[in-house]
């Protein structure tokens, strides 16, 4: 590669030209993530703090600035933002772990070799493939349907031997279990389903991780004289840990996307209210990712990187 | 009466020997890991049956006739099934001419993924450049602050797509889509990125060394020899990229992507138009027609995943995109 500079002619060295050769190949996404994402970005702020209305007629587009006041009104006089937000992001914050600890114990399930190991591995993806909204409302009525007709019998079942859920919440409540972690627990029950649904990838990602743990340290713990408990605790978690920081970023954008507050924000520009919208998804996306840095900093302490 | 007297003698023999201990545990292992299979295989049936259970709920749903959606006995099983439910739904789906656009359409935009995702996966894997960290830290701020934060800009991007006056209105046309995937801002671009970077990672750099020893060019090199060993992670990110966004409802609703190129936004109007046109008033026959058609949607990419299954896993193992 040549060029002419000041009628020299003069040529650039390999590193220089292997560099363009390196931005040539990102230079697609360079251009789109600056003009679409950064921009976007860029505007979403610019939005917040303006008041915009489309003329019907023209469709042209009218912008006045106007501070902070949307922040104000979204914090002081929307219906219903400060409880979207705080309960969207409970809900995440009750399901990371949740999905967390359920799709590690999942994969190190699968991760055995038994008769029907790839059918059951298609099922456990299966939530992934269903995923769709448009057949969401179809999923949930029958997720719906199919408990009702398991719950009542057992509803029956409970009623006619004296058996009842409240009792046995009780006997918990009698275990002077702090009524949070009973609350944390009767929730995490609750959304066992969607518990299941929302760890697809997860899983898989789990299994990958897990294969690619030299066989050398479990054969060296085995040596030693490990117990399969000692095995899981000293090797395969240590192991894993870096995964499940990839995993934990995952499942929390993963929620965030499908969470109630991403919903209103839509809704609210639908309804014609743009600097609104913009400012709940711009202070959502702030929380998340706040809570994500904050999670990701505890979590990168205590992991251990193999390579 | 020998014989009796004999048989605490033989026990205690038994008892001290080494057949015992080696019996012994055998026995203890058998039944330990009978009951570790046992359990694992109740909570595997228990899970895939949460999993599976709207799906069967679903599908024999979509086989009730009226008479099975009105009687109270009936639980999964119809007793008089009827396809009555398909015929409407084929119908006012418009299915096989929609699910052509619409697999046209997802597979394109799988393709201009894969080519844009590998290209710039690529380059931050094998290439450096000025600034490489802090772009590649854009990469991971595209897979952490997802594109819905940004919905009404980009919305407004594509309402008045140009500069200046000669802006076009794009909505309700598929080329946003187009647009954000050949400029590596499609659905979860970010990610495949991250997937493809971390593969080509991977890969010893002596397959490149031995290219350009042989006069290969870096494009050539790339098409030619770096592309086609990165079948693993092409699986992994063309089946994550085919369901997705056949599955997505974001660029659909932001775009205004009109139902006559996706099947899934047609499936909402569906039960609107079966109720009108067929006079069905009450709801629970409606939903049995919705149930057809989420059947008819989901089999295409159902499909897929199957065909592609065992490949998929394997590339997700192989691809390395955990590390």
């Amino acid at each position: 590669m040549t060029a002419i500079r000041n009628g020299r002619r003069f040529r650039l060295s390999f590193e220089q030209r292997n560099s363009l050769r390196g931005l040539g190949f990102i230079l697609p996404w360079l251009i789109g993530f600056l003009v679409f994402y950064l921009g976007c970005l860029i505007q979403l702020v610019r939005f917040s703090l303006m008041n915009i209305s489309i003329d019907a007629a023209t469709g042209a587009r009218l912008e006045t600035f106007v501070g902070l006041d949307n922040f104000i009104e979204a914090f002081t006089a929307h219906a219903s933002f400060n409880q979207v937000l705080t309960s969207s992001v409970m809900d995440m914050l009750i399901d990371l772990p949740m999905i967390i600890f359920f799709s590690l114990f999942v994969a190190l399930i699968l991760n055995r070799k038994f008769r029907g190991r790839a059918l059951v591995r298609a099922i456990f993806f299966l939530p992934v493939i269903l995923s769709a909204d448009a057949v969401g409302s179809a999923i949930t009525r029958a997720t719906e349907l199919m408990n009702t007709g398991v719950s009542s019998t057992a509803a029956e079942m409970a009623a006619s031997g004296g058996v009842s859920v409240s009792y046995y919440i009780q006997l918990f409540g009698d275990l002077a279990l702090p009524p949070t972690v009973l609350q944390y627990i009767v929730d995490a029950v609750n959304r066992i389903a969607s518990i299941i649904q929302g760890s697809g990838v997860q899983i898989i990602l789990f299994i990958a991780a897990l294969q690619s743990i030299p066989g050398s340290l479990y054969e060296v713990a085995r040596i030693e004289g490990a117990t399969g408990y000692e095995t899981l605790w000293k090797v395969t978690v240590p192991m894993v840990m870096p995964h499940i920081i990839t995993n934990t970023i995952y499942t929390v954008v993963d929620r965030f996307t499908a969470s109630q507050v991403v919903k209103l924000a839509g809704d609210t520009y639908r309804n014609y209210n743009y600097g609104l919208s913009s400012v709940f998804s711009l202070v959502s996306t702030l929380i998340t990712c706040l809570i994500l840095a904050l999670i990701v900093y505890l979590l990168n302490k205590r992991a251990f990187y193999y390579n | 009466m020998q014989k009796s007297r004999k048989l605490p003698e033989l026990w205690r023999g038994y008892r001290s020997s080494a057949r015992y201990d080696d019996q012994k545990s055998r026995v203890l292992n058998g039944t330990k890991n009978g009951l570790l299979s046992f359990f694992r295989f109740i909570i595997i049936v228990g899970i895939s049956y949460v999993i599976l259970a709207p799906v069967i709920g679903i599908i024999s749903n979509s086989f009730f006739s009226r008479q099975d959606s009105i009687n109270p006995m009936v639980f999964t099983i119809p007793i008089s099934p009827t396809l009555a439910r398909y015929e409407m739904a084929v119908k006012y789906l418009d299915y096989l001419p929609i699910l052509g656009r619409t697999l046209l359409y997802v597979t394109g935009v799988t393709l201009l993924q894969l080519l844009i995702c590998s290209m710039v996966g690529y380059g931050f894997a094998r290439y450096r450049f000025p600034m490489k960290k802090v772009l590649f830290a854009f990469i991971v701020l595209m897979i952490v602050v997802p594109l819905n934060t940004i919905q009404f800009p980009l919305y407004m991007t594509f309402r008045y797509f140009g500069i200046g006056d000669g802006t076009v209105n794009l909505l309700k046309s598929p080329w946003p889509t187009v647009i954000l995937s050949a400029f590596g801002c499609g659905l979860r671009s970010g990610l495949y990125i991250y997937i493809f970077n971390q593969f080509f990672r991977g890969l010893p750099k002596e397959i490149e060394e031995a290219a350009l020893v042989d006069g290969a060019g870096a494009w050539r090199t790339y098409f030619r020899i770096m592309l086609p060993n990165a079948s693993p992670a092409i699986i992994t990110v063309a089946v994550f990229s085919l369901v997705w966004q056949y599955n997505d409802s974001f660029f659909a609703n932001t775009f205004n992507i009109p139902d006559s190129i996706l099947i899934t936004r047609k499936l909402d109007s569906l039960v609107a138009v079966i109720a009108n046109a067929e006079k069905i008033l009450t709801i629970r026959e409606q939903q049995l027609y919705f149930d057809a058609g989420v059947v008819l949607v989901l089999v295409p990419v159902v499909l897929i995943y199957l065909l592609l299954q065992r490949r998929f896993i394997e590339g997700v193992e192989r691809s390395g995109i955990v590390g």
